[in-house]
């Protein structure tokens, strides 16, 4: 194709993500350099059915005035990354110097909310995505292997859980497991323990959460590795049955590397998708024991009443380049087998 | 005052009673559209208002959602604004008037406010921001005969007579966790600290500035209780909001409750409980804590308030539609869905827990523009203490830095 066809073909499509992806990020981007203006406070009288009491509130004209000068608010240049609540230089720099031991260190990282935000989202994507990929495999195999019959109404069940919504989900499985609830009570009759609480511990919740991470998205991965297992060539399959090799043999060597640009495809979309892992997270109520990144973004924008744009501009990007890094191997293998193939 | 105003009240039936009164809606043709939260006071104020004006406006419409917290800064930014009222709270006023977007009323209130008592204007600086309506705030409830089986006398009225009592009831036999409390992290948990820091006799910010002053010995000590008594509730307490906490003491799976007023009513009905429990139910003021005498308890009102972002006739159609609920006549049909502040209002067994904690002179939640802040720097940062992970300085520690953190950002603290 020319270049110049190929321009004007790519153009509708280029012009949509500049629209749709790039700008945006831009302007999230700028919008995080920034934070709010001086907010001008005065002292003054306040009073209502619970009597009188001097109070402060904000002098809107004086605040206005300034508004007025500076319409995007203070530069403060990358001040809101490194602070506290994001990748607190200072405070990490101030824990390595006072603490004694390695464990002192984390123990003292762990407390900032970054950090510990960021622990449970790597800890679900690491945990999460190769069980998904495994597990999708096994389905799928054996799905594939049931007699005809039978595949319609097994590839029905697997995919249920991905028909319910995720907050739907989660909000069922949080019943389940109360105290009160099917599993809750199960698990305290097996342990014997009416104390026992899934909701009160950090561990329990966190395995509980990665459960229901698998649970969700395995239908996923199943159905592509599924699609993927109906283009296995036959012959080959015939050759290497008539060669002698078992049926793992057969799953390892032709199997698996035939559907191998299949498992770059779902473990890029499962890094990207368990990344964000959030829904979970509030149907549980999870927040004391779990926290991602996600979550840190949606309660800035929320809970205090006063979103902090800025601070949930800095969480965004932070966790775009982290996704980036992480997609990085599989893309770059990506990209090796595209320009190997292409030749 | 409270019960004096209460009083008062009560007098001034038989007088409204007899006259004949019609609405003074306003300004006819005028669109009135009103966002507020779900719950049945306010659905029995707005919907008195539109029976009263919604003939002669061009439009009337509610929005009742819970989520109005949410998005009212949003919905009333646009000029014209999405809706020309808002119902709503302490907390959510500072919220809308740090972005100006309520309007003083005061010309509007010298022109319909003849059913409107003085002390129901919300002033700030001599101008009148909101009309308040109800009262709320949290207090004790207690299960009488439960008490009595664990051999306590009477009914606890400070922390202290709380957790004494929850012990005898734990050594007893009776229940292992017989207290509730709305522990959830985030706001829940923030606002069980502000009370107790209150009770304690607790200021959250320096005088006349933004810099936070929760570190000290008073936070200490009102996050020690806060243990004490999570160590007497449900393991899961730190997911429980009024939901489930009313859920508890429902099923009979508690005897002593740190609950909102507005869940009064709900528990003392017939619906979702048994006799049992109903019956031994009271509702009293709420405890007062470290040899403190007020009621540990934050005061609410819920209130009118008008946008900016209207034109000035909608802005006077809405505030006369609104106000001409606010009668006897509606207060004696919806009597038991609130703390009404307003004439006529009858308070029965579902009041007594509010209407005691005023009366003790529990104080009002903090009307201060950057305290959404601090709470959620609570909300966010004392669960790691109430789980045992930290000591309360380093709790209280951490508050003060996130607090400071997100203030700077919001233009508060330098």
């Amino acid at each position: 194709m020319k270049h110049r066809t190929f321009f004007w073909f790519i153009l509708p499509t280029l012009s949509a993500m500049i629209l749709f992806i790039a700008l945006p990020i831009v302007s999230v981007f700028i919008q995080s350099l920034f934070v709010a203006h001086e907010q001008v406070l005065v002292v003054s009288e306040s009073c209502g059915p619970f009597g009188c009491t001097p109070t402060t509130s904000v002098d809107l004209e004086a605040t206005a005035k300034l508004q007025e000068e500076r319409p995007l608010g203070q530069f403060n240049g990358l001040g809101t990354y490194t602070n506290r609540s994001h990748l607190a230089f200072a405070e990490v720099g101030e824990a390595w110097a006072s603490s004694a031991s390695m464990g002192e260190f984390f123990s003292k990282v762990y407390n900032l909310p970054f950090y510990s935000a960021l622990t449970f989202t790597l800890a679900y994507t690491a945990i999460v995505t190769p069980l998904v990929l495994v597990l999708g495999m096994a389905i799928a195999v054996g799905v594939n292997n049931l007699p005809n019959m039978l595949k319609g109404l097994a590839i029905f069940i697997s995919l249920l859980p991905f028909l319910v919504t995720p907050l739907v989900g989660s909000l069922i499985l949080f019943w389940m497991v109360d105290s009160d609830g099917v599993i809750g009570a199960t698990i305290q009759n097996i342990f014997n323990d009416p104390t026992l609480s899934l909701k009160a511990s950090t561990a329990l919740t966190w395995i509980m959460l990665m459960f229901y991470g698998v649970w969700h998205t395995l239908p996923f991965s199943f159905i592509t590795f599924y699609a993927g297992l109906q283009t296995v060539p036959e012959d080959t399959m015939e050759a290497a049955q008539i060669d002698g090799a078992t049926k793992w043999q057969r799953m390892i060597h032709v199997i698996v590397p035939h559907l191998a640009p299949l498992v770059s495809f779902v473990t890029l979309m499962m890094i990207m998708d368990n990344f964000r892992v959030f829904e979970p997270i509030v149907s549980f109520k999870a927040e004391a024991h779990a926290q991602s990144l996600s979550w840190i973004i949606y309660n800035d924008l929320r809970e205090s009443g006063n979103p902090l744009y800025g601070s949930a501009g800095a969480t965004s990007l932070i966790t775009i380049i982290l996704v980036v890094i992480l997609m990085t191997p599989v893309l770059i293998r990506t990209w090796r087998d595209f320009t190997r193939k292409s030749h | 005052m409270f019960l004096k105003n209460l009083a008062t009240a009560t007098a001034f039936v038989g007088l409204m009673g007899t006259a004949a009164y019609a609405a003074n809606c306003g300004p006819e043709g005028q669109s009135i559209r009103i966002l507020a939260s779900d719950f049945p006071a306010i659905h029995a104020v707005a919907g008195t208002a539109e029976s009263n004006c919604a003939a002669g406006a061009s439009e009337f419409s509610t929005n009742h959602t819970t989520e109005a917290r949410q998005i009212m800064n949003a919905a009333l930014t646009p000029n014209p604004a999405e809706y020309s009222s808002v119902i709503l709270a302490n907390a959510t006023l500072t919220q809308l008037m740090n972005d100006g977007l309520v309007r003083p009323l005061n010309d509007l209130v010298e022109k319909y406010g003849e059913n409107i008592s003085p002390n129901l204007l919300i002033t700030i600086d001599g101008n009148v921001m909101a009309v308040a309506f109800m009262a709320n705030s949290q207090h004790l409830f207690s299960r009488k005969d439960i008490l009595e089986q664990a051999g306590f006398e009477g009914i606890p009225a400070t922390y202290e007579e709380v957790l004494e009592a929850a012990a005898m009831i734990r050594e007893a036999g009776i229940m292992e966790h017989p207290i509730v409390m709305n522990l959830q992290t985030g706001w829940n948990v923030g606002e069980v600290f502000n009370m107790i820091y209150l009770g304690h006799g607790g200021e959250f910010f320096e005088p006349g500035s933004a810099e936070p002053a929760v570190n000290n010995e008073k936070g200490l000590a009102a996050l020690e209780v806060m243990k004490s008594l999570a160590e007497y509730a449900h393991p899961d307490h730190l997911t429980h909001a009024s939901n489930e906490t009313q859920g508890l003491w429902e099923s009979g799976q508690a005897a002593l409750g740190v609950m909102w007023g507005s869940r009064g009513s709900p528990i003392l009905d017939d619906e979702g409980s048994t006799e049992e429990v109903t019956s031994n139910t009271v509702l009293s003021a709420a405890p007062t804590v470290g040899g403190g005498s007020i009621p540990s308890a934050t005061l609410w009102w819920d209130g009118i308030a008008i946008s900016s972002n209207v034109s000035d006739e909608e802005a006077e159609a809405t505030f006369a539609a609104l106000v001409s609920a606010l009668t006897p006549d509606m207060v004696a049909a919806n009597n038991d869905d609130a703390v009404w502040l307003l004439d006529g209002f009858q308070p029965g067994p579902a009041a007594a827990g509010v209407a005691q904690t005023a009366q003790g002179g529990a104080k009002p939640y903090p009307m201060i523009p950057q305290m959404g802040l601090l709470h959620a720097a609570l909300g966010a940062e004392l669960a790691d203490f109430l789980k045992g992970d930290e000591s309360a300085e380093q709790a209280l520690a951490d508050v003060e830095a996130a607090y400071r953190t997100s203030a700077k950002e919001a233009g508060f603290l330098q």
